[in-house]
């Protein structure tokens, strides 16, 4: 596509940046428009990328181009990815249990080692911390680890939080409000973030006004 | 046998899933191989069905004139474009992926802009949080306070320009308590994981049946 | 005659209208951008270790990039997802891309062909796309068999047989660093089916949202390093001694800090006030 192209595309790219913008002010139609465009061309986007990404390569390139047994067992999971689509239909709508049982059967398999392997072994190896002395180091570790056990401390609730537990739980509380205030840092960070990349196109591609 | 078969395979694949993670030898490690690429393809199913329920949806209101029906149109256009504009990439250039494409005009003029921008307002509503719900009522709520500014202001050349305190609190912050309730929060949602796992493999576990 | 009650000032203020505020944001991260005041952002610890695995790299390696983003974090990841693949082709180092958001993927590849022009790199030889597949932490553990099993086409449908760069490499073993590329939770797809099972090295790029879940792992040497958000970007930008959108955002990053600040600390002396003068008329 062309210079033309380029410009038809930019004011697109504008007008609907504006439209979305213009909720700012107030809930109009520009913006509910932009808004279900965007809805229908993502939904749009996703039909064409499971068959250019999915059953293209995985399924149909394979059936052509394998030979013998291979051939025709990928015709198993090709069956079971339609047989998801009889919950359209409520006669047979009870079939679309069988794919959805054999991919949470697959998640729930992998989940079980990969979050203790993954996880829970290497995280607490982690927290298994050095005191070497009077230094910072030593006591950066020491308030790790309190933060670490008094967190875990405050989500256990099967007993009251009273007592050694209940004292715990609120030194957990600390490290856990002081984590939520960097992540609202963080967070603001990011969303700032998003309104920069948006405001550097309209200022750069579409007004022109900086490089 | 509606849901008796179900729970079955459930239950073999996740135990055979496990199972080759300690034995990944043959047959196990090709077995398991197998079922991986078998997931991948079968996934991507489920996609099909979150669209056609949105198409299904949409047609109704617009076949309905219910309010809002002009915008239901849109979106049904929308779609409609892309769909025709992804199989004329492939026809044109053997990929809707060609950076020539329209596909790619549409992906570069419409879905870039959009999802930005929609995720740009966002910015504007925390600002406006920041001014008007966040309140030191307590001590805790002046600890969160005060760490976010503390992060804040340590993570800009001005933080440190007023004092160093600033960017070393900030990065000791990252370091220590932060890290520390993160992986307090992350352990304990991993094992949470870990024990939905075996309640669905093993049955316990059906809401995913409904 | 109902008693006329005036709103005092701080009640006014508590009271003003959002779009006040929404414009005075607008204004706030505009001017910068304007005015390009950009300078350099010297590198913290996390990201000085993310592109040192990076340059650790040695000619010929393979770098598996993971576009894991979509349009709704670019701005974020674009710039470093830039400033690590100019890194990796100014070190002959071999770029594979691949992603697990859909959606996200067209992204890595405009930038990818964006810096490849910069180099004297060949499509299939020096750098490939192999686009995307649905399953996440399937793909990522069926990988670490064969990368071929899941990745039989690159992204426009070109068998992987027959590209050169992939002659040599079938799995895991013959990635010599993973850089991800993150906006969500498939960081921790990566670390725990990945890094734990098949002890792959890898260094990611995340938002600014998700950073400060990833300092465990880092902490945990699960990962080599961490660039997070748009400082992290300017930092390697740094690093690498081209400055980009990155450094070029930062100081309307720093103004918008600066007024959300300014936000709570007007906001919190308000509610003092108004508070002050509630409890003092009862």
């Amino acid at each position: 596509m062309g210079s033309l192209g380029t410009i038809i595309g930019t004011w697109l790219a504008g007008f609907l940046t504006l439209a979305i913008l213009s909720f700012l002010y107030k809930d109009n139609p520009f913006y509910k428009l932009a808004e279900h465009i965007y809805v229908g061309v993502s939904a749009g986007y996703w039909l064409i990328y499971i068959a250019f990404f999915d059953v293209k390569p995985m399924l149909w390139d394979t059936f052509v181009s394998e030979t013998g047994v291979e051939k025709w067992i990928i015709l198993i999971p090709g069956a079971l990815g339609v047989i998801m689509l009889s919950r359209w239909f409520p006669r047979t709508a009870w079939l679309s249990r069988w794919p959805i049982a054999f991919t949470v059967g697959v998640g729930a398999g992998l989940g079980v080692t990969a979050n203790v392997q993954g996880y829970v072994v290497p995280q607490i190896r982690a927290t298994m911390l050095p005191i070497t002395g009077l230094n910072l180091v030593s006591l950066n570790n020491i308030v790790l680890v309190v933060g670490v056990v008094t967190t875990i401390l405050y989500f256990y609730f099967s007993k009251p939080h009273k007592g050694i537990l209940g004292g715990a739980a609120k030194v957990g509380i600390v490290f856990i409000m002081i984590s939520f205030g960097a992540s609202f840092g963080y967070t603001l960070m990011a969303r700032i973030s998003l309104l920069i990349g948006r405001l550097y196109f309209l200022l750069s591609d579409l007004l022109h006004v900086i490089d | 046998m509606k849901r008796t078969v179900p729970l079955i395979i459930t239950f073999l694949t996740g135990f055979f899933l496990v199972v080759s993670f300690f034995v990944p030898h043959e047959p196990f490690g090709a077995l398991e191989q197998r079922l991986l690429v078998w997931f991948a393809i079968v996934s991507g199913f489920t996609m099909l069905l979150g669209v056609d329920s949105l198409i299904r949806s949409h047609v109704r209101k617009v076949a309905g004139r219910r309010p809002g029906w002009w915008h239901s149109v849109a979106l049904l256009i929308g779609l409609a474009v892309t769909v025709v504009t992804g199989a004329i990439g492939f026809s044109r250039f053997g990929s809707p992926f060609h950076m020539q494409s329209p596909f790619m005009f549409l992906y570069t003029h419409s879905i870039i802009p959009l999802q930005g921008t929609m995720f740009a307002l966002l910015a504007f509503f925390i600002a406006s949080a920041s001014y008007r719900a966040f309140r030191a009522r307590n001590t805790i709520a002046t600890l969160l306070l005060v760490s976010a500014v503390i992060v804040m202001l340590g993570r800009i050349p001005i933080g440190a320009a007023i004092s160093h305190f600033f960017p070393a609190a900030q990065e000791w912050i990252m370091d220590v308590p932060q890290l520390a309730a993160k992986r307090g929060i992350q352990i304990g949602a991993a094992l949470g994981a870990v024990s939905m796992s075996l309640r669905i493999m093993l049955g316990i576990e059906r809401s995913y049946l409904s | 005659m109902p008693e006329i009650v005036r709103k005092s000032f701080w009640e006014r203020l508590n009271d003003i209208d959002r779009r006040i505020i929404f414009l005075i944001l607008l204004v706030t991260v505009t001017l910068p951008l304007l005015l390009d005041l950009g300078g350099e952002i010297p590198p913290t610890s996390p990201v000085i270790r993310a592109h040192a695995a990076v340059e650790g790299l040695r000619p010929g390696d393979h770098l598996m990039v993971s576009i894991d983003f979509d349009a709704t974090s670019a701005p974020e990841l674009m710039p470093m997802l830039r400033a690590v693949l100019r890194q990796a082709f100014a070190k002959d180092v071999k770029v594979i891309m691949l992603g697990h958001l859909a959606i996200g993927l067209p992204l890595g590849h405009m930038a990818l062909e964006q810096i490849a022009a910069e180099y004297d790199v060949e499509y299939g030889v020096d750098y490939v796309d192999l686009g995307y597949r649905p399953g996440f932490q399937a793909v990522m553990i069926a990988m670490g068999r064969s990368i071929e099993d899941v990745f039989a086409t690159d992204y426009q449908g070109t068998p992987v047989s027959e590209l050169p760069i992939m002659q040599n490499v079938r799995s895991y073993d013959d990635v010599e660093l993973l850089f991800g590329f993150e906006h969500g939770a498939v960081i921790d797809y990566w670390v725990r089916y990945t890094q734990a099972r098949f002890g792959q090295k890898m260094a990611f790029g995340t938002t600014a949202v998700m950073a400060p879940d990833a300092y465990p792992y880092l902490q945990a040497d699960q990962i080599e390093g961490l660039v997070g958000g748009l400082k992290g970007a300017a930092e390697y930008e740094t690093l690498i001694g081209r400055p980009g959108l990155g450094t070029r955002g930062m100081p309307a990053q720093e103004w918008a800090h600066l007024l959300v600040i300014g936000f709570i600390v007007v906001g919190n002396i308000g509610h003092y006030f108004t508070r002050k003068k509630r409890e003092g008329g009862r």
